[in-house]
């Protein structure tokens, strides 16, 4: 009864896409390469562009698309390239025996616990009250209107934080060239000392063993 | 009539609940940061279809701002994942037990 209300175009989009995004998902999680995995998360968000247009957010799509899809899982894979592929994560042991079991088990909990949510009443709150969606093609100037009049604290903050983890992405990849020597110097003279220096991500000298 | 948000939601609890089970069960830091992305990505779409039943656009500017913050956290991320790599080859999560007393 619910199915006739709906036309087949929209049902056979959202089945296609909901179904391409729940394989890669699952891909994601079960494939052993994670060059395989990287591929399969393109294809889940890929699939979650669609649903975007689908639901009339094409500016998010586009983001989407060429944020997610385009710049992070690029991004990984650069990672996966630089490091090598990693295939000890393969069916071996878990530290913790009872870790796969228990994953499971929360998993299905969090899923219950989301459809108890959602069958009250969870849609509680007022409708449009930062702008409304009107009309078919409005919805970038709604979106942009908003995020340059109500959000733009957040907004400028957002560019602040990009800031931040540009910074922090640069002093963490830099090569300690320059404070390997002062170090060996260093470390006959105070062998215990410096905890403050140690402290730090990647000149820990115990860590190399 | 389009597809009731729903469904939509419905998708996106399966596809989070895919995510925790990927952060709980793979040990490959890569892949577990892959997982916080599908996490993301069904919070997302949990945004989008609030935002379109009610007609607000409050929904998909949060998006907006995930999308931002996504893009910062894999940036950091990654590059700590490169620096602990740096340091030990051949590294799954349950090697990193340097903090273990």
């Amino acid at each position: 009864m619910m199915l006739a209300t709906i036309t087949t175009p929209d049902l056979i989009v959202f089945v296609v896409s909901g179904a391409a995004a729940l394989v890669g998902a699952l891909g994601v999680i079960t494939l052993r390469n994670p060059v395989h995995a990287a591929l399969m998360l393109v294809m889940t968000l890929f699939s979650i562009a669609v649903l975007f247009v689908e639901e009339q957010a094409q500016f998010l799509a586009a983001v989407q698309v060429m944020v997610y899809a385009g710049a992070i899982v690029v991004l990984f894979l650069f990672v996966i390239m630089l490091l090598g592929v990693d295939h000890s994560d393969s069916g071996a042991r878990d530290a913790i025996r009872w870790q796969r079991p228990v994953a499971f088990v929360s998993a299905v909990l969090i899923l219950l616990e989301v459809s108890v949510l959602a069958r009250t009443r969870w849609a509680t709150g007022a409708h449009s009250t930062t702008a409304k969606l009107t009309g078919s093609g409005a919805h970038v100037s709604e979106l942009a209107r908003s995020v340059f009049t109500t959000y733009l604290a957040p907004f400028e903050a957002t560019s602040a934080l990009l800031i931040i983890a540009v910074v922090g992405a640069v002093v963490l990849s830099r090569t300690s060239r320059n404070r390997s020597p002062v170090r060996e110097t260093e470390r006959p003279e105070s062998v215990g000392g410096s905890g403050a220096e140690e402290a730090t991500l990647g000149s820990t000298p115990e860590v190399r063993s | 009539m389009s597809v009731p948000g729903s469904w939509y939601l419905i998708l996106a609890a399966v596809l989070f609940s895919i995510g925790v089970v990927g952060i709980l069960t793979r040990r490959n830091v890569l892949v577990m940061f892959m997982c916080v992305e599908l996490m993301l990505n069904a919070v997302n779409l949990t945004f989008v279809t609030f935002s379109r039943m009610l007609n607000d656009v409050a929904g998909q500017v949060a998006v907006f701002f995930v999308l931002v913050v996504a893009a910062a956290e894999v940036v950091v991320g990654l590059g700590l994942i490169v620096a602990i790599f740096r340091r030990k080859a051949n590294v799954t999560a349950d090697d990193l037990d340097i903090l273990k007393g």
